[in-house]
């Protein structure tokens, strides 16, 4: 055991103190106040006690305990009492009464600021009425508040006024010789002065002891990087960069339809996965697929590159034909009615794609059919029996999404009769355990059934080739390549392409003519047939891999499709097809801390973003920002809000206005003459490098790292204005007038390239803020060239327009308002329970969510509580009723039907209670 | 605030009666009237009184060390923790995060009152820290995560979310 002190420490008084008093056998080390002993406190703090397990005590009354309890003095309660209120009370008084006596001179106000603390302890002396605080005899209480007291108490300078008990107490104490003798080591008889060159390493004391809880809007990565430096060289290449001025190149974002690959251009054609149609996609889809894309080729385009962005909605696949059953309407009129959902959500979200198609096209089935016969022309089909689950009371074979059953390996209990969705490995669905048909429950039967299949082994070698050279060239993120490596690992087999099925694109051979393809043989295709819907031209885009890079965005999931599947299926059919150079797999979004389910009414849906009233460059923002690049994330609510404030409305948007509001009200709207200090060069610097950085990771698709650079830039500014304060300068003499129109210039400069780097994250944010600078079209072309080029690009004099806020704070209170509405239906979460091991031991599936809970939860207090009450009792009985079915194992379909009912009400519900923006029109009448 | 906590603190070691709470000066330093004696004053000190109490003086460390680790955590929770300015948020979170590196629990493997009363005082701050913030404190973000689903601990707390995933791994400079 090993104790640190150091000389003229007041803290260290009590523990040599407690050390003496006790005898307890401990060497002592004394240091210098600066020395870090303690390994885990970034302040030096003194005394530590080095315990035999190896932990450092850092507090001294818990030494000063631990050295009475190890010497067998427990400590009592009202010892706790007596070391608490030390700690929490009278410290801070002393603290402050001794900087005040040491350090500022002012010895005659220290009675002043111990008066209370005093106070209290004679009054508990004197009620007491016993010689120590606890009791009989000396307490470790008794030992730590006389130490601490002591610098003060037994300096005679110090009037401190009468406190009879207390220095009858003060006395007792001081007549035990280990205590006096501890004095003398720490203040070596100088008194208070013996405590100078501590005092002067404290902070000075706070006189006020308000708590403030407000967030430390400490940024981790600035706070630990410090301050870049750069050299002479660098800060002229900056100012060379700045001066160079606007290009007069024409505008890289002026677009001509139909766009075609162009000789001696970067010729990029970008995919996102083609969302299922009839899924309402919820934002983990639209982050990984659509908005990933769109950004990207936002930013292609403003790079200058030949860019094609195309999507569309697969729209073949039981799963339609399922959802059309429900619905009671054809295959065809389902695909039409969710076709117009997607593109009317992407449209809110701004996905600026080139051509949004749909895979239920001419084109869809010639071209595929067209690939399907040259892969059988080139012998890479082969044919075989198969057996298949088939339902007698449907008379049908039951594929793919028609059946499910327990996963035979994970044993998830819904797996479906082609994949499971917990473990994402394939499945067959004979294999499947227990297997119910999805349409009427009951249980299939093997049939056999001939069938075709794409022979992957095959083709193994020229895939492998071909993977090899892609992986090795192109971007492919590393999720992509694991689960290629993986499945190439397992070896390919050859996989079934054709399905027993009508909603598809039909299977041309005659020996095949009741079948359609298996969608994922189909769905890729739908790339191609998207974009021959678009052009006639499309084999420039699709048969051309000497020109054409082509990127495909998706969820990992879709990966070994667009890895292995479908180029498979290019290579087969030899026809000089564009196989994928660069594939960009997003890991999964998660919504709060659980996952998204439509069906459990968790998570927020496309469709319903807009309804949030939230904008959607806000929303794009958000998504961006917590992307899950490299690994899964989470969607919630509380970041959103404190990203929306502390990023977009305290960081961004607040300098961005800032800037231009000095140019308003300073200049009268006119850019002023800057002339560039050493300071105004190393920021220039500064943001140019990190310009260059957003460049670099944005051409190699790193969406949410590069963001970071943006932010980073407008906190520099931040920075730089707060430093030169140009509404200071602005009312001084010339050269202060002329700085704070240097400080200005530069501010305004760079909100405009930060404008232009928004660009493809927040589309109309970008614009607004051009519009207010009202900047040249052509900055925006001009800074994104080669490794990215800081220009100024509003020169002196240039006229700005009306400068006004660009982003509104998220309140608490909404935001709780709607993470309550999005939260689903089941009851209040309890984390504590669900944890009990009784639970989790119970039978009970945790999954099954109670309505009878959820409409207890519900509180009627709304602009209309007549029809708050009536819903209320209609949501209490379809969650009835909804439970009887449940109960009675009714068809999953009906049950779907009525928990979408359930939902429905419950939404009408929460309108009622008062976020209907309607006036209540019975209010009047109420019924009895 | 306090008294919440206090009350938390109660339905937690499943105290049948609830006691007799006060608060005395500005700071509202809780009170606890007790039948038998003087009145116990301050929050560590009436914290440690519950969990003897409910006979439960494991909770206050089972050996001479632990003990003075779990006070020495109860005052930092009543004097640095609950006197915090916005500077020294930065620090707590990092000298915690260090300090919880090779821990479980404040006191070591077993859960204790420190960790109780630690986490009701450090919940305003983990509330307002992002996601990234949380990553960066992740010793502490895993306790706290730990703490609040320790069963019966958080009462009268929202829960916070906490991702188990890191999503911002690379640092670009």
């Amino acid at each position: 055991m090993e104790l640190f002190v150091s000389e003229g420490n007041p803290h260290c008084l009590k523990v040599l103190a407690a050390l003496e008093v006790t005898g307890v056998q401990c060497s002592v080390q004394y240091v210098n106040h600066e020395e870090r002993v303690v390994p885990f406190l970034s302040r030096p703090t003194l005394p530590a006690l080095l315990l035999p397990t190896g932990l450092h005590l850092f507090s001294s009354n818990a030494i000063c305990r631990y050295l009475f309890e190890v010497s067998g003095q427990e400590c009592s309660e009202f010892c706790n009492q007596w070391l608490e209120w030390e700690a929490t009370d009278l410290q801070p008084a002393l603290l402050q009464a001794l900087y005040m006596a040491v350090l500022q001179g002012k010895g005659s106000e220290v009675s002043t600021v111990l008066q209370g603390p005093l106070k209290f302890l004679d009054q508990s002396l004197s009620k007491g009425g016993m010689p120590y605080l606890t009791g009989e005899a000396v307490s470790v209480a008794d030992v730590v508040l006389w130490a601490a007291l002591y610098p003060v108490l037994s300096d005679s300078s110090q009037a401190l006024g009468e406190h009879k008990s207390v220095n009858g107490w003060f006395d007792r104490v001081a007549s035990i010789h280990s205590c006096l003798s501890a004095a003398q080591k720490v203040l070596q008889g100088k008194g208070l002065q013996g405590m100078k060159s501590y005092m002067q390493r404290q902070p000075a004391p706070q006189s006020s002891q308000g708590r403030n809880t407000q967030p430390c809007n400490c940024n981790p990565i600035e706070g630990e990087e410090g301050e870049r430096a750069f050299s002479e060289e660098e800060l002229e290449a900056a100012i060379l960069n700045w001066s160079k001025g606007l290009s007069t190149s024409p505008l890289a974002t002026d677009r001509q339809h139909p766009i075609l690959p162009q000789e001696g251009k970067r010729n990029i054609l970008v995919t996102s996965a083609l969302p299922y149609v009839n899924n309402v996609p919820h934002l983990g889809n639209i982050i990984g697929c659509v908005l990933s894309a769109d950004v990207f080729s936002r930013y292609g385009r403003l790079r200058g590159w030949n860019l094609l962005f195309v999507c569309g909605t697969d729209e073949y696949g039981t799963a339609t034909e399922n959802k059309a059953r429900e619905e009671g309407l054809t295959p065809q009129l389902i695909c039409d009615k969710y076709h117009a959902v997607h593109s009317s959500i992407y449209k809110w979200f701004q996905i600026d794609f080139d051509f949004f198609g749909r895979t239920t096209t001419e084109k869809q089935t010639e071209i595929a059919q067209d690939i399907f016969w040259r892969l059988h022309k080139n012998g890479f089909l082969v044919e075989d029996t198969v057996e298949q689950l088939r339902c007698e009371q449907c008379q049908r074979f039951l594929a793919d999404r028609f059946v499910e059953g327990i996963c035979p390996h994970c044993k998830y209990p819904e797996a479906r009769g082609d994949q499971c969705d917990k473990c994402g490995r394939l499945i067959n669905a004979v294999e499947l355990r227990e297997p119910q048909c999805k349409v009427c429950r009951q249980t299939p039967v093997i049939r056999s059934s001939k069938h075709l299949f794409l022979d992957l082994p095959k083709l193994e070698t020229q895939l492998e080739q071909w993977l090899e050279k892609s992986t090795s060239t192109g971007d492919w993120t590393t999720n992509a390549k694991q689960i290629t490596r993986s499945w190439l690992r397992d070896g390919l087999k050859p996989r079934c392409i054709t399905r027993d099925l009508l909603w598809g694109t039909p299977v041309p051979h005659p020996d095949f003519k009741e079948k359609v393809f298996y969608v994922w043989f189909d769905a890729p295709i739908g790339y191609l047939s998207i974009t021959a819907n678009y052009t006639d031209e499309w084999e420039k885009w699709w048969k051309n891999p000497h020109q054409v890079e082509l990127y495909n965005f998706m969820a990992k999931d879709n990966v070994p499709f667009h890895s292995v599947v479908f180029p498979c299926s290019l290579l087969g059919a030899q026809d000089n097809y564009t196989l994928v150079s660069h594939l960009v797999a997003t890991e999964y979004l998660n919504y709060e801390d659980t996952k998204f389910s439509k069906s459990r009414g968790v998570g927020v849906f496309g469709d319903m973003a807009k309804d949030t009233g939230i904008p959607a460059d806000v929303w794009r923002f958000y998504l961006l920002y917590v992307r899950p690049e490299g690994q899964d994330s989470a969607f919630s609510w509380a970041d959103m809000a404190l990203k929306n404030n502390s990023e977009l409305l305290n960081n961004l948007g607040n300098f961005i206005n800032r800037a231009g509001m000095f140019v308003t009200k300073f200049f009268e709207g006119y850019v002023p003459v800057m002339e560039l200090q050493q300071e105004d060069k190393k920021l220039l610097a500064l943001v140019g490098w990190e310009l260059q950085q957003y460049i670099q990771l944005m051409d190699k698709v790193k969406i949410r790292d590069a963001l970071k650079h943006i932010l980073n830039i407008s906190r520099h500014g931040n920075q730089y204005i707060q430093v030169n304060e140009p509404w200071k300068n602005i009312k001084g003499g010339d050269t202060e007038r002329q700085r704070a129109g240097t400080v200005t210039g530069v501010s305004v400069n760079i909100a405009c390239l930060l404008s232009v780097m928004l660009m493809p994250y927040m589309p109309e944010v970008s614009q607004t803020i051009r519009n207010q600078l009202n900047a040249p079209q052509s900055c925006v072309s001009t800074m994104l060239q080669d490794n990215g080029t800081f220009v100024c690009s509003l020169c002196a004099g240039h006229r700005i327009g009306t400068v006004s806020p660009l982003f509104q704070k998220l309140e608490a209170d909404q935001i709780e308002a709607l993470k309550k509405r999005f939260g689903g239906q089941q009851p209040e979460d309890e984390p504590s329970k669900e944890k009990t091991p009784q639970s989790t031991a119970s039978t009970q599936p945790a999954a099954v969510p109670a309505p009878a809970a959820a409409v207890e939860v519900v509180t009627v207090n709304g602009v209309d509580p007549e029809k708050a009450k009536q819903l209320t009792q209609a949501v209490a009985e379809q969650g009835d009723k909804v439970r009887a079915l449940k109960a009675q194992n009714a068809e999953k379909t009906v049950i779907t039907a009525e928990v979408a009912k359930l939902l429905d009400l419950k939404k009408q519900l929460a309108l009622a209670e008062g976020k209907s923006p309607e006036p209540a029109p019975q209010k009047g009448k109420k019924k009895k | 605030m306090a008294l919440r906590e206090l009350s938390s603190l109660e339905k937690y070691l499943g105290l049948k009666k609830p006691n007799k709470y006060s608060t005395q000066g500005d700071k509202k330093v809780p009170v606890l009237q007790n039948n038998n004696g003087p009145p116990l004053l301050g929050l560590a000190t009436i914290a440690c009184h519950l969990a003897k109490e409910a006979k439960r003086p494991e909770l206050l460390g089972d050996t001479a060390e632990s003990r003075a680790v779990v006070q020495q955590w109860l005052e930092y929770r009543v004097t640095k923790l609950d006197s915090c300015t916005k500077e020294d948020i930065k620090f707590i979170l990092k000298d915690l995060n260090l300090y919880l590196q090779d821990k479980v629990y404040l006191a070591g493997n077993r859960f204790t009152v420190a960790d109780t009363l630690m986490y009701y005082g450090i919940h305003p701050l983990i509330v307002d820290l992002a996601i990234q913030e949380k990553e960066q404190y992740v010793n502490v973000t895993r306790w706290f995560d730990h703490i609040q689903h320790y069963p019966g601990v958080r009462h009268h707390l929202p829960p916070v979310v906490v991702l188990k995933n890191r999503i911002y791994t690379s640092r670009h400079h």
